[in-house]
């Protein structure tokens, strides 16, 4: 901005310095050149324009879109609305009307908001409801942000130094809020609307909008508890309570269901990439053995010389894989993502047989057979496989006696058994002389476990024994190591 | 702007292209290119910063188009570097006219026999025995220039370092003739479908911008744009139609392009409303898996019952 003083400049580079540092807090691999790029980008955009900073910003500091919403993260607790009006402090906040500092973000300056900031706090709750209804109706974008803010100024009950994080005051406020039942009283009124009864594929596109609206509205209201909690804390603070591990650090065995999304999303490119490049690899990877015919074939044209030796195209064989997962508790989780991930790169294999267990075993190969949907089978695999014996509680030993009894002739030199799981085994026997037997018919016997390897082998964990017996045993806690291991398995 | 930086030599200090954000917008959407704020803003940025610009995203997203585009705005020839497996230095740089330098020297041979041996190298080895390929023209064309390196991802890692020394010092060093140095900063645009990680050497000497499918305002305006004789309810509808769809978890989600075809089939249908028999009748055209097509049907066809559609892989076990 032409009339931003030195001061403001270094108080700007000072809090862009500090930005980019909890930026590799968070795990975001910023070098040094990318933040001098950034610093010379914001140069050439007018500073007011809060969405064009942000591009800025993104364009040369994230080179990877699954950083992105690490980034956001960041960017809204660094460079969000801040001041006295947001502070929890009611003495503070009570006669200041919040839209008046809107100039600092035109993005939001809309007369709806004018109308309704300063005179929300005399509504009822009812009165509250309805006109949130009739904006998500609308879809009036300025005057959900003004619902959104008084509702968190109502329903949250945030008070300042409160230790608690905000998905404690986004649960609050949600409760009061209904949204499922709003949700509902919208689909009902698009019903009546209608002039005839709408068809399943017009109700599906009206709730989708609606979702949709009601989804923003819901960012609309994290924004503003964000805001305020920012303004409570400072900025260091509340951008270390919010860091959060990138997709691909996720920890499997304390994974949120919102995570759980997130994994998912991050789990079909990095499926697709892993196929395309084991795929090249294979094609690539070395040049066969020398093929003789072809050599003499072409040693004609230069008179008998064999000066251009031809080598066969190579074939490198492909393993077969069974994958033994313990489907129990805590490390489901994991055991679903690695059958996902294994039965996506299938076509590395020349056969994949894959076995869930709990106390008992089952084989649940066929869920995966003749179907595209990978997920619709893992889900299968959970209802429908037989994997309780006695009380279901893992017991390895057991499950294992009976996989060797079963399937054991089955195994081959041209297999790889993976098995999955963290051992926990129950105080029961182990059995492990059955992963001894499997080695020595077995290629390659490799357990991946989803604990910190500074748990194994305490308290029930038993996978010390087993793994004495096995190539291998990798810690496998995310999917950045889940990849590299698969990665290695081809 | 003056704050450039004073240690690059002189094609840095180039006459910006674009004045503003706004203006930019405008101008491509002239030529049928409708930007977002951050498309353009980039863009912006990218010439400003005399930096290439990295463009990720799903395919049939218009990457490809905007280097198009903004060729067309700037009325500049787009020279065009199609990657692949196996791509080398003598298909993205230069190569040396082996034929051609075999027939100098032969004819040198027969004429004059006192010609000395330092002359014949220097001679071989000068401009004219150089093919260029598609980098070595963007460096050294004197016209405005846009260089769209495509599908970027497709060269294996060792390839990428390659275009290292053109993405950061716009110059090609040719052992024979020395440093060749850009006479102006082309604009640089390199797409990647993401089917690998770039290395980190590429990424840092760019600008990223990551282009995903648009919103549903936006995409009713292209539909509209590109598709004559479509009614703006229908567009509406349309856009509305896909981003449901967007939202299922498949194998591969319609692209822009595919919903512009969808467009083009209905208002070639006549048809003015789309209700589910219509929908599940064209949904072919949006998507190319059969396993795709059949959850789309499946999904139009059943009743909305609960608020959110659940997840397969929930957590409980």
């Amino acid at each position: 901005m032409a009339e931003a003083s030195d001061l403001a400049g270094e108080s700007l580079l000072e809090l862009l310095a500090g930005f980019i540092v909890e930026l590799r807090q968070a795990g975001l691999p910023v070098s040094l050149t990318e933040n001098l790029d950034a610093m010379e980008a914001v140069q050439y955009i007018p500073l007011g324009d809060r969405e064009a900073f942000k591009y800025a910003l993104a364009a040369t500091l994230v080179k990877n879109h699954s950083h992105w919403r690490a980034f956001e993260t960041v960017f809204e607790v660094y460079f969000s609305l801040r001041g006295a009006e947001w502070s929890l402090d009611p003495d503070a906040s009570d006669f200041v009307d919040p839209d008046e500092d809107q100039s600092q973000a035109p993005e939001g300056a809309g007369e709806g908001q004018q109308a309704q900031g300063g005179s929300g706090d005399s509504l009822t709750p009812e009165e509250l409801a309805e006109m949130l209804y009739k904006s998500l109706m609308r879809g009036d974008q300025s005057m959900m942000r003004a619902m959104a803010r008084q509702s968190v100024r109502r329903y949250a009950g945030m008070e300042p130094g409160r230790p608690v994080g905000g998905t404690y005051y986004l649960y609050r406020t949600m409760r009061n809020l209904n949204l499922e039942g709003m949700l509902e009283r919208l689909m009902e009124q698009a019903q009546e609307d209608s002039p005839e009864l709408l068809t399943p594929l017009e109700e599906r596109l009206e709730r989708d909008e609606y979702e949709n609206r009601i989804e923003s509205f819901k960012k609309e209201i994290e924004s503003e508890i964000r805001r305020r909690l920012v303004a409570d804390r400072g900025v260091e603070a509340m951008a270390k309570t919010l860091r959060k591990p990138l997709p691909e650090d996720i920890d499997f065995m304390h994974v949120s269901r919102e995570e759980m999304v997130q994994l998912r999303k991050a789990l079909q490119p990095l499926t697709r990439r892993l196929a395309i490049r084991l795929a090249r690899k294979r094609k690539h990877g070395r040049k066969g053995a020398l093929d003789f015919r072809n050599t003499v074939r072409h040693s004609l044209s230069y008179g008998g010389v064999p000066a251009e030796p031809k080598f066969k195209y190579p074939r490198p064989s492909k393993p077969e894989i069974f994958v033994i997962a313990d489907i129990s508790g805590s490390v489901a989780a994991f055991a679903r993502f690695t059958l996902h991930l294994v039965y996506a790169i299938s076509g590395q294999f020349s056969r994949v047989r894959s076995f869930v267990f709990i106390d008992g075993i089952d084989e649940v190969t066929r869920f995966f057979e003749g179907t595209d949907d990978i997920l619709d089978a893992i889900s299968r695999v959970n209802s429908e496989a037989d994997v309780i014996w006695v009380d279901g509680h893992s017991d390895y030993g057991h499950a294992f006696e009976v996989f060797w009894e079963r399937y054991g002739q089955d195994i081959s030199s041209k297999t790889t058994v993976i098995i999955l799981g963290d051992a926990r085994n129950n105080y029961h026997a182990s059995q492990n002389w059955v992963i001894k037997e499997i080695r020595n018919k077995a290629r390659h016997v490799w357990w991946l476990n989803p604990e910190p390897k500074a748990y194994w082998d305490t308290g029930d964990s038993i996978v010390g024994e087993y793994a004495t017996y096995c190539d291998g045993a990798f810690e496998c806690r995310n999917l950045r190591q889940l990849e590299r291991f698969v990665d290695n398995l081809v | 702007m003056t704050s450039q930086d004073p240690t690059n030599p002189s094609p840095f200090d180039a006459e910006p292209r674009f004045d503003s954000v706004e203006e930019l917008r405008t101008a491509l959407r002239n030529v049928d290119y409708l930007s977002d704020e951050g498309i353009a803003g980039i863009v912006y940025l990218a010439d400003r910063l005399g930096k290439p610009i990295l463009v990720e995203g799903p395919a049939g997203t218009g990457k490809t188009q905007l280097a198009k585009s903004v060729a067309e705005v700037l009325g500049a020839r787009l020279i065009r570097l199609q990657c692949y497996e196996g791509l080398d230095e003598s298909k993205a740089l230069y190569e040396w006219n082996y034929k051609k330098q075999l027939l100098r020297i032969q004819a040198t041979k027969s004429d004059t026999e006192g010609q000395n041996w330092d002359e014949i190298e220097d001679d071989i080895f000068s401009d004219e025995f150089l093919l260029e390929r598609p980098l070595l023209e963007a460096i050294r064309a004197t016209d405005p220039v846009v260089l769209l390196i495509d599908e970027v991802d497709r060269v294996e890692v060792e390839t990428e370092a390659l275009l290292l020394e053109i993405l950061s010092d716009y110059q090609v060093s040719i052992p024979e003739l020395g440093t060749i140095t850009a006479r102006q900063i082309p604009m640089v645009f390199l797409t990647s479908n993401n089917t690998r990680e770039l290395s980190e050497a590429l990424k840092r000497r760019c600008l990223y911008l990551h282009v995903d499918y648009p919103d549903m305002e936006r995409e009713k305006e292209i539909v509209l744009t590109k598709v004559p004789g479509l009614t703006e309810s229908l567009a509406d509808q349309i856009a509305r139609v896909v981003r449901s769809i967007r939202q299922l978890e498949l194998k591969k989600a319609p692209s822009v392009s595919e919903t512009i075809d969808w467009a083009r089939t209905l208002v070639l249908l006549g048809v003015e409303q789309i209700d589910a028999e219509t929908a599940t009748g064209t949904v072919n055209i949006l998507l190319k898996y059969q396993s795709d097509i059949q959850k789309v049907v499946k999904e139009f066809a059943a009743e909305q019952k609960s608020f959110s559609r659940g997840g397969i892989l929930s957590p409980e076990a």
